[in-house]
C-alpha cells in the first residue's frame, strides 16, 4: 500500500522549548492511525506540521495527494457557539478556494454540502444554528465539512473531547465508514475507545520520538494472530515510560 | 412633526441617518462576530487625530478624519495580527494617542471657533450635501465588497485557522475589515458622534443576532434595526431638542432591554 504522508526526521520547536524531535512517520493510504501522548506531547503540533500551518525547522513532511484534498477537523468546535451560522453553511466552508460563482454558492455547492450532511447523518439539521447543536452532532458537521473536498485523508484533534460517551460512540462509528474509502488520523486522549477502531497507533511524548504500533503488532502476531488491548497498551507502556500506572 | 420633512437639513438628517444605519448594520455585524468591538472604539477615538489636523490645516474635516483612520486601522491590523496577545494595550495606546494629537492640533489652530461638540457628540442636523454622497459611496462599497467576499470573511470570521489552511489571506481580509470600519467610523461621526459611534455598531447588531441564525441575515436585520433606532431617534431629538446622538443611542439601548426581557 503507498504512503500518502511521509515525515522524515522532523524537528520542531516553539521559541526555545523543542516540540518535536526527529520524527519519522509513515501514514499508508488505507491507514486508521492514532495519534496519542501526554499533553504537551507535540501531537497536535505534529498534526499542524502534515497539515502545512507550521513549517518544520528541519527535515520535512512529503505528501503524495494535493493539498486539498487533506480533509481537517480542528480540535475545538465549541469555539465561537453564538456565531449566526447554519450547519450547511459550516459546510459550505468546504468549498472555498476551489471555483465559485461570482455571488453566494451554486447549486453544485450546496448539492455537494447537503451530501455530505447527509454522510453523516447531520442532513436535518442542516439550517439549524451551529450552537444549537450538541457536541457530537458539532462534530459530525466539521467532519462533513472535511467531506466536502474530498479528501484522500482525514486528520481529526481531539475529536471526542468535550463529547458525552453516546457522541464518542457515533463519531467513531462514522469514521469508521468513512476509513472505507479514505485514511483516517485522529489525534487523541481516549486510548480505550480509539483503540477499538485505530488500525495503528503512534506515541509522541515532548522532545521525542513517534512510536507506530504496526512493526509491533507484527512481531507479536507471529504467536498469536489476535492482538488484544491490554496488549497494546502494555506494548505502549514498555517502551514509553508515559506514566500510566494501570498498563502492567 | 411631518411639515418638518420639507427643509432640506431634516431631509439629509434622515437620508445620513438611514445610509449610516446599512453600513453600521453590515460592518457592524462582522465587528461583532469578530470580537473586535472595541478595535473599532479605538479607531472611533483615534479618528479625532485626523479631525485635529484637518482643523489645523484647513483642509475637509470628513477627508482628514478619513485618512487618519485609514492609517490608524492597518497600524493596528499589523500590530495586532503580530501579537493578538497585547491587543488591549496597542487599542489603548492608539486610542489616547489620537484624541491627544486632535487636541493638540486643535489648540494650535489660530481664531479656533470650532464646535467640537458636533464631532464628539454628532450634529446630524448639519449634514452637508457632500457627506451623503460619501455615505452613498461608502454603503455601495461595503456591500459590493461584503457580497463579493461573503465566504471569505464568513470563514475567517468563524474559523481562522481553517481560513489559513485553505490559503486565504487573512492578513488581507482582516485588514480589509478594519479600513472598512475606520471608514464606517468616521461616516458616523457626524450622525453620532465619536464618543457614540460604537453603540451604533454594536446595539442592532446585538439585538439582530437573536433572531439570526445565519450572518447574512444578521446584516440585514442590523441594518434594519438600526434604520429604524435613527429615524425614532431623531424624531424625538427634533421634538425635545436634544442632541440626536444620545436620543438616537437610547431608543436603541430601551429596544434593546425591552427585547431581553420579552425574549427571556
Amino acid at each position: 500500500m503507498k504512503n500518502i504522508i511521509e515525515v522524515k526526521n522532523l524537528s520542531f520547536s516553539y521559541k526555545k522549548s523543542k516540540v518535536l524531535e526527529n520524527i519519522n512517520l509513515n501514514i499508508k493510504q488505507d491507514d486508521f492511525m492514532a495519534i496519542i501522548g501526554p499533553n504537551g506531547g507535540g501531537k497536535s503540533t505534529l498534526l499542524k506540521l502534515i497539515l502545512g500551518l507550521l513549517k518544520p525547522k528541519t527535515g520535512e513532511v512529503n505528501s503524495s495527494i494535493d493539498k486539498n484534498c487533506i480533509g481537517y477537523v480542528p480540535q475545538n468546535t465549541n469555539l465561537n457557539i453564538n456565531f449566526p451560522i447554519t450547519s450547511l453553511e459550516v459546510v459550505l466552508m468546504g468549498h472555498i478556494g476551489g471555483k465559485r460563482p461570482l455571488f453566494g454558492y451554486s447549486n453544485e455547492e450546496i448539492n455537494c454540502a447537503k451530501n455530505s450532511l447527509e454522510k453523516v447523518g447531520m442532513l436535518d439539521f442542516a439550517q439549524t444554528k451551529i450552537g444549537n447543536l450538541s457536541g457530537g452532532q458539532r462534530q459530525r458537521v466539521f467532519i462533513a465539512r472535511a467531506l466536502c473536498a474530498n479528501p484522500k485523508i482525514m486528520l481529526l484533534d481531539e475529536p471526542t473531547a468535550s463529547i458525552d460517551v453516546k457522541g464518542q460512540a457515533e463519531v467513531y462509528e462514522l469514521l469508521k465508514q468513512l476509513n472505507k474509502t479514505m485514511c483516517i488520523v485522529v489525534v487523541s486522549h481516549d486510548i480505550s475507545v480509539l483503540l477499538n477502531y485505530a488500525k495503528n497507533v503512534a506515541h509522541v511524548n515532548r522532545n521525542l520520538v513517534y512510536h507506530t504500533l504496526e512493526n509491533m503488532k507484527n512481531n507479536i502476531q507471529k504467536d498469536d494472530e489476535h492482538l488484544c488491548e491490554v496488549e497494546l497498551l502494555a506494548a505502549l507502556g514498555n517502551s514509553h515510560s508515559c506514566g500510566c500506572p494501570n498498563e502492567h | 412633526m411631518l411639515e418638518a420633512l420639507q427643509y432640506e437639513f431634516i431631509q439629509n438628517a434622515l437620508l445620513s441617518g438611514i445610509l449610516i444605519s446599512i453600513a453600521a448594520g453590515v460592518i457592524g455585524s462582522l465587528v461583532i462576530v469578530n470580537r473586535i468591538t472595541f478595535l473599532a472604539g479605538g479607531i472611533a477615538h483615534s479618528s479625532y487625530g485626523g479631525i485635529g489636523i484637518a482643523i489645523y490645516l484647513g483642509i475637509p474635516v470628513l477627508f482628514g478624519a478619513t485618512v487618519f483612520s485609514i492609517i490608524v486601522a492597518i497600524i493596528i491590523a499589523m500590530l495586532t495580527l503580530n501579537d493578538k496577545k497585547r491587543i488591549d494595550s496597542i487599542i489603548g495606546i492608539m486610542w489616547a494617542t489620537g484624541m491627544a494629537i486632535g487636541i493638540v492640533f486643535v489648540d494650535l489652530t489660530p481664531g479656533y471657533n470650532v464646535d467640537l461638540m458636533s464631532y464628539l457628540f454628532g450634529s446630524i442636523i448639519a449634514v452637508p450635501t457632500s457627506d451623503i454622497w460619501y455615505m452613498f459611496a461608502l454603503d455601495i462599497g461595503i456591500i459590493a465588497l461584503v457580497t463579493f467576499f461573503y465566504r471569505e470573511f464568513l470563514t475567517i470570521s468563524y474559523d481562522p485557522q481553517f481560513a489559513q489552511l485553505r490559503g486565504i489571506n487573512i492578513k488581507f481580509f482582516y485588514t480589509l475589515l478594519l479600513v472598512l470600519a475606520a471608514l464606517t467610523v468616521v461616516a458616523a461621526i457626524k450622525v453620532v458622534g465619536l464618543i457614540l459611534v460604537i453603540a451604533l455598531l454594536t446595539i442592532p447588531t446585538y439585538i439582530a443576532e437573536i433572531f439570526s441564525n445565519r450572518l447574512s441575515k444578521m446584516m440585514i436585520l442590523s441594518a434594519l434595526f438600526a434604520t429604524c433606532f435613527t429615524i425614532i431617534g431623531l424624531s424625538i431629538s427634533y421634538m425635545y431638542d436634544i442632541s440626536s446622538g444620545a436620543s438616537i443611542i437610547l431608543v436603541a439601548v430601551t429596544s434593546l432591554i425591552l427585547i431581553k426581557a420579552v425574549k427571556k
